[in-house]
Formats: structure tokens, C-alpha cells, sequence
């Protein structure tokens, strides 16, 4: 499978979870292919964190405007019915619950839930920006994410990496697998098109529950 | 409100001062101070801001020419420049969540000693902080960020000095705005007064110190 195809199976699969009328955030990477494929008859409003909502795409070459951009500081367009508001506004929409879905990228996510994201010490300290805000307010947290890393697993018994909250994500979904944390334990509820539930639980590290019969992602 | 040159608004600004300057990675960053403060060499600089932008641009260009001697943001990612100064020891580099980055600084402009988040409780980021529980949940104390000054980028600043933003460059302009001893702005338009209508204005003038002049 090449990573094109896995990155693919996830944002797809991950837009499946998106309902018209929500507000819905997307991080970097994969996270924001998830807008390539809204279905057509689901309307959402995507926010970007630097002061925006009703973020649209690419604008065509020559149209984009300094003052229009995403929280990457790359143009984008605005949809009818967009707006815009102050840094202060941004983060209490997302601190305070109201966007119902955000949509990040993972380094490490364990047996609970709990995500580190955001830091490798003595590596890559790039600041924490938005992440921890994002996973500690909005009312869902799914994580985009390949399921391994170099052919190590990425969903640990522990994180061994700095948290980036102390709340639990709802849902990894990644080309191997759907996976919830009901009652804090890691759960696999999907797999990956042509991937048994064995290629599952021998690329995590974490034990995960298994009930009755896992079906495969419909795409 | 007093109408200033660029000159004359950085010259205000001493070697040491504490800014906090608006934009989000370059966009709604005052660029014609930024170009100045380095035209005028103003040294050790501690920068309050959402990031450092890029090389090259808004705040990146005070790290290029190593005028910062220590930055309070959320996120430097972008900039190898501010990690290289970091990792060096040129720079010290506080990093911050975002949102608790901004309400720090929405304290300070409102009169609060701080505010309390449930962000970065269970993280490193609550290392040496005080926690308090209200109505069964973990907080942390956050405390207020004021600055000497702040550089404000608007899209129309009228005579008085009322102001408005456009799309995503507003972000952290209107915040700083409060919160600092004197705030100076440049802006996109500088337009007569009236033409901002009342319910349009987002910084009120009696909030602006200096405006700089077109030219």
C-alpha cells in the first residue's frame, strides 16, 4: 500500500464522521485532506484557528489575498457566510466546546486515549500552537494518523512523548484501523480495506478490545 | 492620539523594551515598524506574539537580524531561524498554548490578574503552576501578560484613531491593543473620521496612542 492510498483511506474515512451544521476544525497533514471528501449533501463550517469560519479552498492562481489566509499563513478562500473574529473569540470556541469536531495529526497515542503530539524533546520543539487548546475543548477529538511510524507502532501502552492533554481522544482512525477508547480502553471497532484484525493488533503495541465480529471500512 | 512618523514611533522604543506585536505567522504584523525597529538596531528585545513567522517576514525579521532576546509565543515551528537562536542560547523561547497565550494577554488588557484553563492541565505545561478546583474541575492559574508597548497592524485607522481589521489579520491586533502602556498602530488606510461606522469599529481610538502617519 503506498502512503498516497493510506492517506486517502483516512481522510475518507474520517469525513464519513462529519454532519451538516457542525463547526469542525482541521489540524496540519492529513488532517486537512478530511475536506476533499465532504459528501456533497453535508455542509459543514471549517474554522481556521487564526480567526476564521466558513474557511474555503485554495484560491485559484492570482486570486488569493494577503489578508486571507489559513493558520499555516497559506491563502485560502472564505465561503458565503463566512467570518471572521479576534484570537481571544477563536480559542473560546475552542476552549469552550463549541467545535464538535477537530481533526489532528499524532505521534504517539496509548491504551486510553491520551495523545502526545506536539514535542520530541532534544528533537523537535516547534511550540504546542493550537493542539492543546483543540484536544482539551472540542466536544470530539479524532486522530488522523498512520498506524505506524518506520514500521513502529504508534498506538503504545504508554506515551513515552509529552501529553498534550490530559483528555482522552474519541477515535484514531488510520489506514489499518478505526479504533475508540469506550471506558477508557482501546477498542477496535474497523478495519482497514483488506486488513485483518491480526495485521491490526501485530502493528499496536496497546492491547485492544475485541468484540463479536469487526467489520471493514466502507469507503 | 498623536500622528507619528515611523521614525519618530520607534525612537519611542528602548533597547530592553517589551512589545507585543500582532499577526499570525506574518499577517496582520505592523511590517513597516518590524522594518524600522531593525533600521534603528533596537537590541534585546522581548517579543509577545503568536510566533515568529518566517525568515524574512513580521517578527521573523527582528530574529534575522538578532535584535530578540527573548520571545513569548505558542508556536516557532515555522521559523529554524528562532529554534537555531533557541538551541544556541541567543534566545530564550517561552512556548505557550495558544489559547491560554491570548487569554493571558486579554487578562492583562482587562484589568485581571489571570485567567483560569483546563489547557495544559496533566502536561508539562502545568510544571510550577498553582491548580485550583472549581465546581469539581482542575484548573490552571494562568497569569496576566502586559507589555511597554504594542504594535498594532489595522486595515482603516481614522483621524481619531478609531480602528478596523480585515479577514485573518485581525487575530491578535485588537487584544494587545489593551494591554500595553502605549500602543502604536500603522494601518492599510488612514480615513476620515465617519467613514468607520460606529458599530464597525473593533479598537476604540481612545485605546491608540500613536498612529503612524502614510509616507
Amino acid at each position: 500500500m503506498s502512503a498516497m492510498d493510506a492517506q486517502t483511506i483516512i481522510a475518507k474515512r474520517i469525513a464519513q464522521e462529519l454532519r451538516s451544521g457542525m463547526l469542525v476544525n482541521l489540524g496540519i497533514g492529513i488532517p486537512t485532506m478530511v475536506a476533499n471528501f465532504v459528501p456533497d449533501d453535508v455542509n459543514v463550517f471549517f474554522q481556521s484557528e487564526n480567526g476564521l469560519i466558513g474557511t474555503g479552498p485554495i484560491p485559484e492562481q492570482g486570486m488569493g489575498h494577503r489578508l486571507l489566509t489559513d493558520a499555516g499563513g497559506r491563502p485560502v478562500t472564505a465561503l458565503p457566510g463566512a467570518c471572521t473574529f479576534d484570537s481571544a473569540i477563536s480559542f473560546g470556541l475552542i476552549r469552550g466546546g463549541h467545535v464538535d469536531i477537530t481533526v489532528l495529526g499524532a505521534l504517539q497515542v496509548d491504551a486510553r486515549g491520551l495523545l502526545a503530539n506536539w514535542m520530541i524533546p532534544g528533537k523537535m520543539v516547534p511550540g504546542m500552537g493550537g493542539a492543546m487548546d483543540l484536544v482539551t475543548g472540542a466536544k470530539r477529538v479524532i486522530i488522523a494518523m498512520q498506524h505506524t511510524a518506520k514500521g513502529k507502532p504508534k498506538i503504545l501502552n504508554e506515551c513515552t512523548l509529552p501529553l498534550t492533554s490530559e483528555r482522552p481522544v474519541d477515535l484514531v482512525v488510520s489506514e489499518l484501523a478505526v479504533i475508540g477508547f469506550p471506558d477508557g480502553r482501546a477498542t477496535l471497532l474497523e478495519t482497514g480495506p483488506g486488513v485483518t484484525v491480526e495485521q491490526v493488533t501485530a502493528a499496536t503495541e496497546a492491547k485492544l478490545a475485541i468484540s463479536g465480529t469487526i467489520s471493514e471500512m466502507r469507503l | 492620539m498623536k500622528t507619528v512618523s515611523v521614525a519618530e514611533a520607534v525612537s519611542l522604543i528602548p533597547d530592553g523594551a517589551t512589545l507585543m506585536i500582532g499577526g499570525f505567522m506574518g499577517v496582520g504584523t505592523p511590517e513597516r515598524l518590524i522594518d524600522e525597529l531593525v533600521r534603528q538596531g533596537k537590541r534585546n528585545l522581548t517579543i509577545i506574539a503568536n510566533d515568529t513567522a518566517v525568515p524574512g517576514r513580521g517578527i521573523g525579521k527582528l530574529v534575522d537580524a538578532g535584535l530578540v532576546g527573548r520571545t513569548i509565543a505558542s508556536h516557532i515551528g515555522l521559523n529554524p531561524e528562532t529554534q537555531k537562536q533557541m538551541i544556541a542560547g541567543k534566545m530564550t523561547v517561552d512556548l505557550i498554548p495558544q489559547g491560554t497565550l491570548i487569554e493571558r494577554i486579554r487578562a492583562g488588557g482587562y484589568g485581571l490578574g489571570g485567567v483560569l484553563t483546563p489547557t495544559g492541565v496533566g502536561t508539562i505545561v502545568e510544571e510550577g503552576k498553582q491548580k485550583v478546583q472549581v465546581n469539581g474541575k482542575t484548573y490552571l492559574v494562568e497569569t496576566a501578560l502586559y507589555a511597554q508597548f504594542a504594535l498594532i497592524d489595522a486595515f482603516l485607522a481614522d483621524y481619531l484613531g478609531n480602528l478596523s481589521y480585515a479577514l485573518t489579520a485581525r487575530n491578535f491586533n485588537p487584544v494587545i491593543a489593551m494591554a500595553a502602556d502605549t500602543t502604536i498602530v500603522t494601518a492599510e488606510h488612514i480615513v476620515p473620521v465617519g467613514l468607520i461606522a460606529p458599530d464597525h469599529v473593533v479598537t476604540p481610538a481612545p485605546l491608540v496612542d500613536y498612529l503612524v502617519t502614510n509616507g
